[in-house]
Order: C-alpha cells, then sequence, then structure tokens
C-alpha cells in the first residue's frame, strides 16, 4: 500500500517539477486574434516567405486565403501565389515528397491542420524555441519537439540561441539525482529582429495556420451570435406561451 | 371539450379532409396520440430529455443525409472529403459540427433520460419492456457513435476502430476470427471503413428508428410514469380521464418546445463558439489522417465510452476487462426484475436505495474521468473501487430495495417547483 501510495505520489509530483523548471517556455501561449485581417495578412506573407518552400497547405485555396483576408487578387498574384500556379490552386510547396525525404529524413508535414491537431500554443512554444546542438545534422534541436527534422530556418530573423542548463537535485525512483535542466537561452548571434519583433513575427504566423486550420471559424463565430440571441427570443416565447397555456393546471 | 370536438369532428367532415380520413386515420391518429392521450400533469425538467432525445436523432438523421451527399468513404479519400466538406461545401462546416456534437448531445440526453427512470423507478412494471427497449436504443445508439467515429479516418478513428474491434478477440475459441470477419481484413482497413459506413448510414438507422417506434407504442400502452410513481390511470375522474392527467396537446407540446429551445440554446452555443469543447466532443488526434505506424497518446475512446473503458482497463486480465465491460452495459437491462421495492420513486423509498443510487451516479461520474486519464498508478486504484462501487448498485439491489424502509405514497401527484 505504501508502495502504491509513494508511486503515485512521485506520479502527481512528476509533472508539476517539469513545469516548475522550465516555466519560462512552457508558459508561452500564442495569444493570437483570428479576426484580426492585419496580423492573418502579415502571417499569410510569414508563411509564403519562410514556410511555403517546404509546406503545403493543401486544403486551402489561394483565391479562399484572398478573399478571407481581403487581398485583392492583382496583389496576391503578384505578391504571394508561386509562379506556375493559379489562384484556384490549393497552396502548395515545390518540394518533393523523396527530396524532403531525402534532405531532412522525412517528408515536411502539410500544416493545413497543424494547428487544430496540436493547439497554437505548440506552434508558438516550437517556433520560439530553436536552439543550437552541435551534436545535431542540422545543428539545432528544439525544446517543444525535441530532436525535429526542420532546421532552425528562422534564424535569420530570430538569431541563433543557445541553451543555459542548471543542475537540480531531484528524486528519481527513490534515490536523489543531479539533473541537468533548462534554465534559459542567451544569444549567441543577433538576427534581423529584436525579441519583440520576433515574438509577433511568430505570431502572426500562428495566427494565419490558425486560419488554415478551420477558414470558415470566424463566420462561424459571427454566425453564432445570431442563432443565440434568436434561440434566447425563441425560448423567451416559448416560455410565456407555456405560462400561459398551463395557467389552469393546478 | 376540444377532444370532443375533434371526435365528433370526423363524422361532420367534408371535402378532402372526409376524403382522407376515410383512407387514413391521420385525424383518429391526432386524437390518439396527443389530444387524448393524457400524461400525468407533475412532469419536471427530467421529463425533457425523452422528447429532446427524439429531436437530436431528426437532426442527426438530418445532417447525416446532407453529409452523405459529400463524403467520400474509401481509406485515400474520406479524411480529405471531411475537409473538403469543413472547407469547401457552402455550410457544411455547419453540418459537420450539427452532426458530430449532435453525437455528444445525444448521449448527454439519453443519459439524463436513463437517469430519470432510474430516480423515478420508470423501468418498472408495467413498463419493463418500455424500458427494454429503451435500452436497445442504447445499445444501438452506442454502436452508431462508434461506427459514426471511425468514418472521418482521423488517426484516433483508426485506432478506436482498433481498440475497440479488438475487444471481440477475446471471445474464446471464435475470437480471432471473429474479429477478422468484422474487420473484413488482416488489420483495420478501406474494407472496414467501407463496411461501417453502410452499417452507420442504413442499417443502425433502420433498426434505432424501428426501437424508437416500439419505444413509443410501449410509452403509449402502459402510459408516462412521473416523479411520484403513481398510476394515474388508477385515480380517474368522473369523465373517466385520469384526475392527474392533463392531454399531452397542448399542455405538453408548448412545454417540450421550452426544453427545445433551452437545449437548441446551449447546444449552438457548444457548436458556433466551442465545437471541440476542450478535446471532449472533437479530438485534437482526430485531425491527423488515420496512421497505423503512428499511434495516438494516450488513446482514449469518446467521453461517453469512458466509463465502460475504465472498467475495461481497471482488470488485468482483458478477458475477464471485456466481460465486466458488457456485463456494466448489460446490468441495466435486468432492473426492472432485480428491483424488488414496492416504491418507484425515490422520493417515497428509503435511505437504502438513495445510497446506493448516489454510489451509482458518482461511480459513472468518477469512472468517465478516470477512462480519459491513464491506467496508472492510483487512477487504476481508483478504477477498480469505483467498478465495485457501480456493479454493487446493481448485484445488492435484490437485498436493499426489500430493507429499505418506503415512505406512504401519496393518492395523488404532488408538485415540488
Amino acid at each position: 500500500m505504501i508502495k502504491i501510495f509513494v508511486l503515485a505520489l512521485s506520479l502527481f509530483c512528476a509533472p508539476l517539477l517539469r513545469a516548475g523548471e522550465s516555466a519560462n517556455w512552457q508558459d508561452l501561449h500564442a495569444g493570437n486574434e483570428v479576426g484580426n485581417i492585419s496580423s492573418l495578412q502579415r502571417g499569410a506573407r510569414n508563411f509564403s516567405n519562410y514556410c511555403l518552400g517546404c509546406h503545403s497547405l493543401k486544403y486551402l485555396r489561394w483565391s479562399r486565403l484572398g478573399a478571407d483576408l481581403k487581398i485583392p487578387t492583382p496583389l496576391l498574384i503578384a505578391n504571394l501565389i508561386p509562379a506556375g500556379a493559379k489562384p484556384a490552386d490549393y497552396i502548395q510547396s515545390s518540394l518533393r515528397a523523396e527530396d524532403g525525404v531525402a534532405w531532412f529524413g522525412k517528408e515536411p508535414p502539410d500544416l493545413s491542420l497543424m494547428a487544430r491537431a496540436r493547439g497554437v500554443d505548440y506552434l508558438y512554444r516550437f517556433l520560439e524555441t530553436f536552439y543550437v546542438d552541435p551534436t545535431r545534422a542540422t545543428r539545432t534541436n528544439n525544446l517543444a519537439l525535441e530532436n525535429p527534422a526542420m532546421p532552425a530556418v528562422l534564424s535569420e530573423l530570430e538569431g541563433v540561441k543557445a541553451a543555459v542548463y542548471r543542475n537540480v537535485d531531484v528524486v528519481v525512483d527513490g534515490k536523489p539525482t543531479v539533473q541537468k535542466v533548462f534554465d534559459h537561452f542567451t544569444s549567441v548571434a543577433p538576427g534581423q529582429l529584436n525579441q519583440a519583433q520576433y515574438d509577433a513575427f511568430v505570431r502572426d504566423t500562428v495566427n494565419f495556420l490558425d486560419y488554415a486550420g478551420e477558414p470558415a471559424q470566424v463566420e462561424r463565430r459571427n454566425l453564432g451570435v445570431w442563432v443565440v440571441l434568436f434561440l434566447l427570443v425563441f425560448t423567451g416565447i416559448a416560455w410565456l406561451m407555456k405560462k400561459e397555456y398551463w395557467k389552469d393546471v393546478h | 371539450m376540444a377532444s370532443k370536438d375533434a371526435v365528433s369532428g370526423v363524422a361532420q367532415q367534408a371535402g378532402f379532409r372526409a376524403w382522407l380520413n376515410k383512407r387514413l386515420p391521420v385525424d383518429k391518429f391526432v386524437s390518439e396520440q396527443l389530444l387524448e392521450y393524457y400524461a400525468p400533469k407533475n412532469f419536471n425538467i427530467w421529463y425533457f430529455f425523452g422528447s429532446l432525445a427524439l429531436l437530436v436523432l431528426v437532426m442527426q438523421l438530418v445532417s447525416g443525409i446532407f453529409l452523405t451527399m459529400f463524403y467520400k468513404v474509401g481509406d485515400t479519400t474520406a479524411f480529405d472529403s471531411v475537409e473538403f466538406i469543413m472547407r469547401e461545401v457552402r455550410f457544411g462546416w455547419l453540418l459537420r459540427y450539427l452532426h458530430t456534437i449532435g453525437a455528444s448531445a445525444f448521449f448527454i440526453v439519453i443519459y439524463l433520460h436513463m437517469y430519470r427512470a432510474l430516480m423515478y423507478g420508470s423501468y418498472k412494471a408495467p413498463r419493463e419492456l418500455l424500458w427494454l427497449f429503451g435500452m436497445f436504443i442504447y445499445l444501438a445508439l452506442m454502436a452508431e457513435a462508434f461506427l459514426g467515429y471511425v468514418l472521418p479516418w482521423g488517426n484516433m478513428s483508426y485506432w478506436a476502430a482498433q481498440v475497440i474491434i479488438n475487444l471481440f478477440s477475446t471471445i474464446p475459441a471464435i475470437g480471432p476470427g471473429l474479429v477478422e470477419w468484422i474487420r473484413g481484413d488482416y488489420g483495420v482497413a478501406d474494407a472496414t471503413l467501407n463496411r461501417f459506413f453502410s452499417l452507420h448510414v442504413v442499417a443502425i438507422p433502420l433498426l434505432l428508428l424501428l426501437l424508437v417506434v416500439l419505444h413509443l407504442v410501449a410509452l403509449r400502452q402502459a402510459g408516462s410514469n412521473n416523479p411520484d410513481g403513481i398510476e394515474i390511470k388508477e385515480n380517474p375522474g368522473p369523465d373517466g380521464k385520469p384526475i392527474d392527467g392533463i392531454p399531452f396537446h397542448p399542455y405538453y407540446t408548448v412545454k417540450d418546445v421550452v426544453g427545445v429551445g433551452f437545449f437548441l440554446t446551449l447546444f449552438a452555443v457548444v457548436v458556433f463558439f466551442v465545437p471541440t469543447f476542450g478535446n471532449l466532443f472533437m479530438e485534437e488526434a482526430n485531425f491527423e489522417p488515420a496512421n497505423p505506424l503512428s499511434t495516438p497518446d494516450p488513446i482514449a475512446p469518446s467521453w461517453y465510452f469512458t466509463p465502460y473503458y475504465a472498467i475495461l482497463r481497471a482488470v488485468p486480465n482483458q478477458r475477464v476487462g471485456a466481460l465486466l465491460l458488457l456485463l456494466a452495459v448489460l446490468a441495466f437491462f435486468f432492473l426492472p426484475w432485480l428491483d424488488r421495492s414496492p416504491v418507484k420513486s425515490v422520493r417515497y423509498r428509503g435511505w437504502w436505495f438513495r445510497g446506493f443510487l448516489a454510489l451509482l451516479t458518482v461511480s459513472f461520474c468518477a469512472l468517465m474521468y478516470l477512462g480519459l486519464k491513464p491506467a496508472t498508478g492510483l487512477y487504476v486504484v481508483a478504477a477498480r473501487v469505483f467498478t465495485v462501487g457501480y456493479f454493487s448498485f446493481f448485484v445488492l439491489m435484490p437485498w436493499y430495495t426489500r430493507w429499505d424502509r418506503v415512505k406512504q405514497v401519496p393518492k395523488r401527484v404532488t408538485f415540488h417547483d
């Protein structure tokens, strides 16, 4: 019984410890607003410049993007759509799957539903926690996704970071052990953007992926307000009618 | 008065209505089922869920018909076609959310409907068959929900199918062959998806509709129970109508419309503002296509199955666990014969029954929570405790319902507002 209790206690405490150690990055939130059109437009620009080389949005058409993000078609063609693609085409990367496997070890995933499958906070943390790791072929690693196939493609903007660790005494299976845990990042080389600018860049990009995961979501919420208002009025009238009919029931 | 007019009106009618009624008993049906059907006048909030279940059933059928127009069954097309519906079909996202969230709403409504029956003894004589038809509806609904969950062919769809179909492999001797027969392949594959589609859109809905008709016919025959558990037919007035009864129409039709309004408002809030409902009504893992090489962590069934899933995992031996899971569902079927109390409603039962009903309530909710958690450490211990709590409600029922010190049931129904 005591064994079970200790096991249970350690199970309950393990996540607490981990969260306490690295609160600085695991508490990061995307904080994006999918109704903010200019943020979405910047996000679409970022995606087109930095993600589309490898990642597709195979369920989203350029024309739909243009209509939803209020980007006129001539601007769309001039600035976003790759040469050879038409507005009605789905957003496809020109990277061939076999090249992806040869260069990165796996085909870069389609990002249409990534925000829905992993959540926007995860995407934000992923893009914020690349750091130098000389042991890896890409020379980079990531806190949110350990040993990612993806290199730190945004380092020209963000700069290059190194992870600083500290030693923490933890109890593993009843034995006191010293563990190296992440403490903070230090800058190795600056990028084109400062921290606040980079955070905004990532937030816009994640916001765009949030939109891409469910393009109808703004329409959904807007329509929802009217539907709920109608139903409240309907229920109120139904309630009055019920009271009228039931006043002679005792 | 209204009912008299309706009956005599049949003879006096002229024109199309008379022509129609001579050939089809339209007025007779309306009269018997609505105007002359007397329901107890003391229904409380728990009596909304029957009509709401019917509403959700219709909603699922209608949204399902439209989804079937765009859904493309097949292991290479299903996932894409669902995203096509979400993005390119006009109001496709609404259809899909209505249908997916409708499944969860169906179980919320059905669980509350069943709980009402437990509280007020609606399963007791003379309503045993009514209860059994209801339980068969519940079984059909579970099958329908599981089959439908597989259709989007997301990764959780795939692995849910894998885990649930494999439960049949625990059946001695025929198990492994049976599993292959169900899947139509050596693993969950295209053949499985195709037959699940067929069962989901044709076979089970037909069965459900038949069972719902039988459920309603049995209800009309025995008459509705009520929160006091009094048979209103045993107390007729001078006109032969039950004193405590009121015509279903207009009284309960207008009242049920209020329930419909409340329900649809809550439902719309979920559909339009929180469709995934914090990973409970739609799981994140199901936004990734089915992948036999990547297992979602953890694999958890939809929330409405988790009490049974927790029972399955509480037992170290998988065969015994699967047997307990089956018994946990089937136990409800035997309630009319396990309950030896002379009293129906919890209002007039003693503390024995109230205690065990509370134990069942807590156990069921706790198991529902535990089924969503990993099966490790204290969670498993808790699941075992609550599994015992769950079954003791049924197994000990013949004894504690006899020991119970019941109160005197009043002659007339009462109101508790």
